[in-house]
């Protein structure tokens, strides 16, 4: 059987790692998203901090023996450390001033923390393993899964719904919705204003780690792992409405599926199908799809 | 006071000149060497700094060895793989630094953009990084030098050996740029000449991370050999993701460009098995071995082909200065087309007219991770591809310099 031409198993499993790559997509651009709703700060070191995560993951393998479910848990958290220090020291100074000062900011942050990286470890990137318990694969019929690949899709979807529930839904996340809002009244109902926000920019930044970790078995840890990445992690975003939590999770996973069939029928235009969707979304809908307008 | 001061620097320069005098054409009385690289991107581990040290070692063993009357002196810049940085930092060497050979220049569109340069200014272009062959043929000029390998001679090594062996059916994942296109039409070429047959290709942006859907529609043609045109961390992701997707071992993989520097990143495990064309392997004899063990003392890396030619090439050169008596970019060449070219990268070595090197080149296979018992052991080299086999012959050439 085929469909437009292609096969349709062909179809079906480019629909398949679209929605793996989109699960990618979602996790990240669901950080950026949290860190611009909240924060108004455009993240650009989130390529670079996902970079990171991927790194230590390596590291701590490679150099202590730590395994990959440990590294799960652990990249993000020192990842997510170090954005607290960058917080805390820098980009708390630039919150009154224009988006542009901390887009340069982290911008020149990501150049420096590519560089150390480079320096240290070289261009080509270092070979992750998978873990033995997600080794081998399944025969779906139409392609052979990669157990790994499908566990990354059930991580990321879990950390993304997981993550939207929490600020949607609890308290905290009321809290932290209500601190972006009107700072000096939540402050006066005796709630610290300043730790929320440290709070959220580390957890932006420790999904950019997590995101990494998951990546390691998949593609070369190498420096500019990120640096490739993060421009179509910031179409998404403005696809999806800047600081729009939802947003960034549908729209991350749907490019993904978009980016994957623009792969089987016309594959020279895939690293550009993204852009083509987003300069189409802002001229009709200029605040995103799930974006309110200002 | 006045006069004996002019008179006594007036004696000095006399003395200078008569102390100088065998080598009265060479500017300044230095040859200064420009490593024109790619410091810091995608080239930096199989170029970079390892070509500015390949440059300072050849320096020094000259030096030490010739005791030339003269200096020689090196400079370097990150070209930024950009074509327009490279010729302007050229140019600036050329015109106000003295500079009389810019080298190394790895990825190609930085070669193209320098080479007309050092054409415009008569200077010397030593090319021991790029890959593509219009280099020595359409844009061919006497001023430059190709040296250690082009994608003509890659095809010719592993799409022709593979394709002997009985990997009939080829299908090719293509970098979407000039370098992959022209790789995939050289092994095209190669596979139809050996009986083989290309049952589809697809494209994919460069540079990419992902190649799972390509590879999926790799998988889906059935072909037996899958060709990569394509280079670094492209082939690299592409390895792994093919082991990850079950492709190989059911379908065999063919690595069109790889460095030793690719095969260090991507591990023995996921590269096992291949087959790839060098142009210099550290592991290959004795003085290929001692010459690698000092760079790897410096580098803490093995060398690749591109920072071996690059010594071999530097070196090359400066003999020919000081068998010429003169930096003149003419003269130069001529000494160094007439004179072959013997040490640890290349046996009986040689420039042609449109300014390729030949010499041998190798088709070794990736080792088993139990088969490689010290680190950086990685090839069993299969076959010596002689060099006039492994290189396009002068009959063929495009070259306006070679005289048909």
């Amino acid at each position: 059987m085929e469909i437009f031409g292609v096969p349709s198993a062909l179809f079906g499993s480019q629909l398949l790692i679209g929605l793996i790559n989109g699960s990618f997509y979602a996790i990240l651009s669901l950080g950026l998203a949290i860190i611009f709703g909240l924060l108004n700060i455009i993240n650009f070191a989130h390529g670079a901090q996902y970079m990171m995560g991927a790194f230590v993951a390596w590291i701590a393998l490679t150099k202590f023996g730590i395994n990959y479910w440990v590294a799960l848990l652990l990249s993000p958290i020192l990842i997510g450390a170090l954005g607290v220090v960058l917080e805390r020291t820098m980009l708390r100074k630039l919150y009154k001033l224009d988006h542009l000062y901390g887009l340069l900011l982290t911008f020149g942050l990501a150049l420096i923390f590519e560089g150390v990286f480079r320096d240290q470890y070289g261009i080509s990137g270092q070979a992750y393993e998978v873990p033995d318990a997600l080794k081998g694969g399944v025969n779906l019929g139409f392609m052979f899964m990669p157990i790994y690949r499908g566990w990354v899709v059930v991580a990321a979807l879990a950390v993304c719904f997981g993550t939207w529930f929490m600020i949607e839904k609890t308290k905290l996340g009321a809290y932290l919705r209500a601190g972006t809002e009107n700072p000096q009244i939540v402050q006066a109902l005796g709630i610290n204003v300043p730790l929320l926000i440290t709070f959220t920019y580390g957890y932006g930044v420790a999904l950019a780690a997590f995101a990494g970790v998951l990546a390691a078995p998949i593609y070369q840890v190498s420096p500019q792992m990120g640096a490739n990445l993060i421009i179509v992690v910031f179409a998404v975003v403005v696809i999806g409405g800047m600081g729009s939590i939802m947003g960034s999770i549908v729209t991350g996973l749907g490019l993904g599926l978009i980016e994957g069939l623009t792969r089987v029928f016309y594959p020279e235009a895939s690293a550009v199908v993204v852009f083509f969707i987003m300069v189409i979304v802002l001229l009709v809908r200029p605040a995103g799809l799930f974006g309110k307008a200002a | 006071m006045h006069t004996k001061k002019l008179l006594s620097a007036a004696c000095t320069a006399a003395l200078a000149l008569l102390a100088t005098g065998a080598q009265a054409q060479i500017s300044g009385n230095t040859v200064k060497i420009g490593v024109l690289t790619d410091m810091s991107g995608t080239y930096s581990d199989l170029a970079g700094p390892g070509a500015v040290l390949a440059t300072q070692m050849a320096i020094e063993d000259f030096i030490a060895k010739e005791k030339p009357a003269f200096k020689v002196e090196m400079v370097s810049a990150d070209h930024q793989n950009k074509a327009d940085i490279a010729s302007n930092k050229a140019r600036e060497w050329f015109e106000r630094e003295g500079v009389d050979t810019a080298t190394e220049l790895v990825t190609t569109s930085t070669a193209l953009a320098v080479m007309k340069v050092a054409k415009e200014m008569n200077r010397v272009a030593l090319m021991s990084g790029p890959a593509s062959t219009p280099i020595t043929n359409e844009q061919c000029n006497d001023v430059t030098v190709h040296y250690t390998y082009d994608t003509y001679a890659l095809a010719n090594g592993t799409a022709k050996a593979v394709t002997q062996q009985g990997g009939k059916n080829w299908f090719f994942l293509t970098a979407d740029y000039a370098f992959g296109q022209s790789l995939e039409k050289d092994s095209s070429a190669v596979v139809v000449a050996n009986g083989g047959k290309v049952v589809g290709s697809v494209r994919h942006p460069f540079p990419a991370s992902d190649f799972s859907s390509f590879l999926l529609q790799a998988q889906a043609s059935n072909a037996q050999i899958i060709g990569l045109a394509n280079a670094g961390a492209d082939t690299t992701n592409a390895i792994k993701q093919a082991a990850e997707f079950g492709i190989t071992p059911k379908q065999q993989l063919a690595g069109l460009l790889m460095f030793i520097s690719d095969v260090h990143s991507l591990g023995l495990k996921n590269a096992q098995g291949m087959y790839l064309t060098t142009g210099f392997y550290w592991d290959l004899n004795d003085e290929t071995r001692a010459w690698s063990k000092r760079f790897f003392d410096k580098q803490r890396r093995m060398p690749t082909m591109v920072q071996a030619g690059q010594y071999s090439s530097v070196l090359h050169y400066l003999k020919a200065v000081k068998a010429a008596g003169s930096d003149e970019a003419p003269k130069v060449m001529a000494q160094m087309k007439k004179t072959p070219i013997n040490d640890f990268f290349a046996k009986n070595g040689q420039i042609r007219e449109d300014g390729r090197m030949i010499h041998d080149m190798y088709l070794v296979q990736v080792k088993k991770p139990d088969e490689s018992k010290y680190p950086w052991d990685y090839y069993h080299v299969k076959q010596v591809i002689p060099a006039a086999e492994a290189f396009q012959p002068l009959a063929l050439s495009r070259c306006p310099l070679v005289k048909k």
